[in-house]
């Protein structure tokens, strides 16, 4: 999927950081009552890990390496603060087991990492960080933004966790199901960035990857959470189609690819986890998408798909997630099933929510060229151009534009 | 931790609200300040009128009067109180229950209180 696919030791080190890194975060904050020293420490050693594991492969025990070197941050980190203060050496840190557990420990930073008094965008950021052992380079890289404006939305973003008293708790049953929106969001957000940027610069750590894993995790956090499993499914089929999605650093979109190259038995992982969530009876977007991923994933071809499910599907999702997008879906849905002049009708009621959309224009040429107005066709896709920033997306269109249009944006 | 909570309105969105209507609200208000006795830690003080307001603001030649509140926001403060709970999230569910919040406009803004001065010691 990637064009530099990570090598074994990048893949081996993401693994062993993203396992270790977030409970270390939890536990040296408990430990030192300070979340943002916490935090830094935990960066630090896995910015020396990346240097040191590289270079000479991985210690025995990584998570006990880490584990010292964090602590050892931690420890100059407080001594330097100290001296700033002019404080007594806090001699009294409270000392909680340190085995901690895991999982819990991961899934409350989370919680905080994702907390709605946080903006929007730094909770991402905060939560590759903290959560799954990303550095700022790394994030910065696959953001495509500066490395100084990155830290310092991580910045703001501990501070107030600090300052404005934000635990790091598991919220109550109450507030649960809209704090995991919450959190579910920012991993979708974070496999999409690392789906679509995958032709970017050299990237060392697969972000498609990571969020799979860390939408794993927390379904089996919290198994009666149908949505955990919807979200967890819906990352799995969609991570199965991977390495289809790119041939020599070019997009190829769903109708297109070869079939072969998907991951059946991801595929087939990714239904049961439907069924795990449908089993909860409490229906929802992720759900409903993982659904309609799995209705394409396991068509023999792009002719013999489902479209009329498909279709139904997006109806029902439209419910849960009203947006111009999901209706834009339907739409390419139902043109498959009803032919492209009603879809064109249809189509016309979105021009204004999705005026600034590039897909909203590369569908629309798609179905104007099918119905022969070709003039109309080109500047509907010289339009998709210009709105697209993505790379991949961009020589998709170029290729369009001097061939037959292709269809969907998968 | 102490937060302060900023009860703000915008008189632009609030509409007209018959005196009944009004007379429940107050009620509410009261009884929520009843449930909550237990977290406040100053329960501060409801403010008249924005077109009340007078500031005394840096000038050149020496501090300026004038009429008017501080800022041109549409957003107008008309209270505040300190309530001393475990954490963010405490404070939050304490001001989701604010009765006022049925009311197109209203918004609370929950800021945390410095309570640590030690960094100014010698």
């Amino acid at each position: 999927m990637t064009s530099r696919r990570p090598t074994t030791t990048d893949d081996l080190l993401a693994r062993t950081l993203r396992e270790e890194a977030g409970p270390l975060v939890a536990r040296l904050s408990r430990r030192f009552g300070d979340f943002d020293l916490a935090e830094e420490s935990v960066q630090g050693a896995v910015v020396e890990a990346l240097t040191s594991w590289r270079r000479d492969g991985p210690p025995q025990r990584p998570g006990a390496w880490l584990q010292v070197a964090a602590t050892r941050n931690a420890m100059d980190g407080m001594r330097h603060r100290d001296r700033q203060r002019a404080l007594a050496a806090r001699a009294d840190v409270p000392t909680t087991d340190e085995a901690g557990e895991g999982t819990d420990d991961r899934l409350a930073l989370l919680f905080a990492c994702c907390h709605p008094a946080l903006a929007p965008d730094a909770r991402l950021a905060l939560t590759l960080r903290a959560v799954v052992g990303l550095t700022t380079p790394q994030i910065a890289r696959a953001f495509l933004v500066h490395e100084s404006t990155l830290a310092q939305r991580i910045v703001r973003a501990k501070r107030k966790i600090v300052s404005a008293g934000i635990a790091l708790t598991v919220p109550p049953q109450a507030d649960l199901t809209s704090r995991l929106a919450d959190v579910l969001a920012v991993v979708y957000v974070m496999f999409n960035e690392g789906f679509v940027s995958s032709t970017g610069p050299a990237q060392d750590r697969d972000l498609a990857a990571d969020a799979v894993w860390l939408a794993d995790v927390i379904a089996a956090s919290l198994p009666d959470e149908a949505e955990a499993w919807g979200l967890a499914a819906l990352l799995t089929i969609q991570h199965a189609r991977g390495r289809a999605r790119f041939a020599e650093g070019d997009l190829v979109l769903l109708r297109d690819q070869d079939r072969g190259l998907w991951d059946h038995d991801a595929i087939a992982a990714g239904e049961r986890l439907i069924e795990r969530a449908a089993s909860l009876r409490q229906p929802g977007r992720y759900q409903l998408q993982a659904a309609i991923a799995a209705v394409h994933a396991t068509a023999a071809s792009w002719a013999e798909t489902d479209w009329l499910q498909i279709s139904r599907l997006y109806e029902e999702l439209s419910r849960h997630d009203p947006s111009p997008v999901v209706r834009l879906n339907h739409v390419v849905a139902h043109a498959q099933v009803v032919g492209p002049v009603d879809a064109l009708a249809r189509l016309e009621t979105l021009a204004e929510p999705l005026a600034e959309y590039h897909l909203f224009h590369a569908t629309r040429a798609e179905l104007l060229t099918s119905v022969g107005r070709d003039d109309e066709a080109a500047a509907a896709n010289r339009r998709a151009l210009e709105l697209t920033a993505n790379d991949a997306e961009r020589r998709l269109l170029t290729t369009r534009l001097h061939r037959r249009p292709l269809s969907d944006g998968s | 931790m102490k937060y302060v909570l900023m009860y703000t309105s915008r008189p632009d969105l609030a509409g007209e609200t018959d005196t009944e209507a009004a007379q429940a609200i107050y009620k509410r208000v009261y009884e929520w300040f009843g449930e909550n006795a237990g977290v406040m830690a100053d329960s501060g003080a409801e403010l008249l009128g924005v077109e009340t307001a007078t500031t005394v603001k840096h000038g050149s030649d020496g501090a300026v009067v004038v009429d008017g509140p501080f800022n041109e926001a549409k957003e107008v403060i008309g209270g505040f109180s300190v309530i001393d709970v475990a954490d963010m999230d405490a404070a939050i569910a304490v001001v989701k229950s604010w009765p006022m919040l049925d009311l197109p406009g209203v918004a609370v803004e929950i800021r945390p209180m410095v309570e640590d001065y030690s960094h100014m010691e010698g």
